[in-house]
């Protein structure tokens, strides 16, 4: 299983190449809906993008409350 | 079959393809105007057959292929009218689509659904109705209907069962969850998957390749393989009208209606 320190650093640099953010202006605890300043089209974007990257499948309901990477993270780890 | 440029919709014939293109910002919602230039569209499809070989139905919208019923027109016309009169409304509507929906999935031109990012509701019946979906790697697929209290009304329940195993379609309609292209490869409803705003360039290339086969058989074979399940579809309508009619769906319309976010039901 990728160690979930892994899965959180493949988010955060996954996110700051899409969105085009400075990767130190990304934290694992902030909310990224914020940070990014995206709406819930984008969200669905990046989840597409993370399913291709770690080759997973992610019910978008799974995401439900999640504003954080580290959380979103913790869901990813589940299905590795 | 002349070109035509609307505000929701152009098409036109090139190398022997009939090209659909659909514009309507934010991400190309049926109401009432996609409505009335699909129905033109659905006026002179049948015209072509002599002119062209295939259809290919694509977005200009960087959003996505097409985010359904355009929900904030549904909720705001529903709320002029008394409950029957809006149910009434509702089934007038969804019989017209139907008829311009059918007119495309009968159609004997050989059509392919090019879709790129949202492909949800509405948008995802639009391109079931074609003989083959090509899809961009970033195009995702949602029924969310459930959310609202109601179902599919466009035709995808039937056609969901025309194409898929029973587990799938339950697991779309009862969860509503959204799809990557990926998966509705692996489970036999996307033809291909392309990267990145190739889908286009590969829906082409594709229905050049179709134009090289004799038209009679093509056609022949297609009317064989692909039954439309007009009793199925009829009973969706019926359903939908009565769904409609309860109290979930207008504060599911509310909900969504008054929202500022572009899909602000999800997840």
């Amino acid at each position: 299983m990728k160690p979930s320190e892994q899965t959180l650093e493949d988010i955060l640099n996954l996110a700051a190449v899409h969105f085009k953010v400075p990767r130190e202006k990304l934290t694992p605890d902030e909310d990224f809906f914020k940070t990014l300043g995206i709406d819930s089209l984008q969200a669905l974007d990046l989840l597409t993008r993370l399913e291709h990257h770690f080759r997973i499948e992610l019910p978008d309901y799974e995401l439900q409350g999640v504003s954080d990477f580290r959380t979103l993270a913790d869901r990813i780890q589940t299905r590795l | 079959m002349e070109p035509f440029r609307g505000q929701a919709l152009s098409w036109e014939i090139k190398d022997g393809v009939v090209e659909l293109a659909l514009h309507r910002a934010p991400c190309n919602e049926i109401g009432s105007l996609t409505l009335d230039e699909l129905e033109q569209f659905a006026a002179v499809l049948d015209g072509s057959n002599d002119e062209a070989h295939a259809l290919i139905i694509y977005s200009k919208i960087k959003a996505g292929f097409c985010a359904g019923a355009d929900l904030r027109e549904l909720f705001q016309r529903s709320q002029e009218l008394e409950l029957r009169e809006a149910v009434k409304g509702v089934r007038d509507y969804l019989e017209r689509i139907h008829r311009v929906l059918n007119a495309i999935d009968a159609s004997p031109l050989t059509t392919i659904a090019t879709v790129h990012g949202v492909t949800f509701g509405g948008g995802f019946e639009l391109a079931l109705v074609c003989d083959l979906i090509i899809a961009d790697k970033m195009a995702r697929f949602c029924f969310p209907e459930l959310r609202l209290g109601l179902i599919p009304g466009f035709g995808g329940i039937p056609r969901l069962k025309r194409d898929l195993g029973n587990a799938v379609v339950r697991d779309l309609l009862l969860t509503g969850r959204s799809f990557n292209a990926t998966k509705l490869q692996q489970v036999g409803l996307v033809s291909q998957v392309v990267a990145e705003g190739e889908a286009l360039r590969v829906a082409r290339a594709t229905a050049a390749q179709l134009g090289k086969f004799d038209r009679r058989t093509s056609v022949a074979a297609k009317k064989f393989i692909k039954p439309i399940p007009y009793e199925e579809l009829g009973r969706e309508i019926d359903i939908f009208c009565e769904l409609f009619a309860q109290p979930a769906v207008e504060s599911g319309l509310r909900r969504f209606a008054e929202s500022e976010d572009a899909q602000p039901y999800l997840p």
